[in-house]
């Protein structure tokens, strides 16, 4: 994985969805609040991470875990589970859910909930958008060649 | 005297109160409990000893561990 530094905290990302890294690293460029995040498949796959490699995948299969315990408390797809929250004794536990895609994250504890569940789902969202192609340059006009002066001979007679 | 005394005892009635009262939600809000939310808009709020919440809470609190 790639690490990408971003306000004193590093995103890593798989290279299997470069969309993942980017959407993790827009997140934790704007959202002091989260401490450490997670993007995971169903099979608890990192796609992206703040952590590195080994902790990635342990918190991404803690996180599985967690995800199909909240999903059992009611299986049904279309009003089932979408996101939860866990206030613990050091911190709070976020974690969205979406498709085939998920996202967790950890703060300290009295974090704004409203406001990290709101920057979970862009992020999540920002998982289907394709990374915007690089600002095409303007075109400039093509500069006119002008012959170069030259003395014109009466002058230099005179 | 008398009406001194009774005014000073309220005192610290109502300062006990509003102390037992702080310290009774402090101890709520540091009680661990887990929010679900559900694609219907409905949400299920579990704190600690409630049936269902002990399970999520370890997977919660294995998650939380997983990042220190």
């Amino acid at each position: 994985m790639g690490a990408v530094p971003v306000g004193g905290r590093e995103v890593l990302a798989s290279a299997l969805m470069p969309p993942a890294a980017q959407a993790l690293t827009d997140m934790i460029e704007i959202s002091a609040q989260i401490q450490a995040a997670v993007v995971f498949d169903r099979e608890a796959t990192v796609l992206a991470s703040t952590l590195p490699d080994e902790r990635a995948r342990l918190l991404a299969t803690s996180a599985l875990g967690l995800l199909r315990a909240a999903e059992e408390a009611r299986p049904d797809e279309e009003t089932g589970f979408a996101q939860l929250d866990a206030a613990l004794r050091d911190g709070y536990v976020f974690l969205v859910a979406d498709g085939d895609h998920a996202i967790a994250a950890t703060t300290g504890p009295e974090p704004t909930v409203g406001l990290v569940f709101y920057d979970l789902k862009r992020c999540l969202d920002g998982l289907g958008e394709e990374p915007a192609p690089p600002p095409e340059k303007p075109r400039r006009p093509p500069v006119k060649r002008t012959a170069a002066r030259t003395k014109k001979t009466d002058d230099a007679k005179s | 005297m008398r009406s001194r005394s009774v005014i000073a005892g309220l005192a610290v009635a109502a300062g006990s109160l509003a102390g037992a009262l702080h310290f009774r939600n402090r101890a709520q809000r540091r009680r661990e409990r887990i929010e679900l939310y559900f694609g219907d808009g409905s949400m299920v709020s579990l704190s600690s000893g409630q049936p269902g919440a002990d399970r999520l809470l370890a997977h919660a609190r294995e998650l939380f561990a997983a990042t220190r």
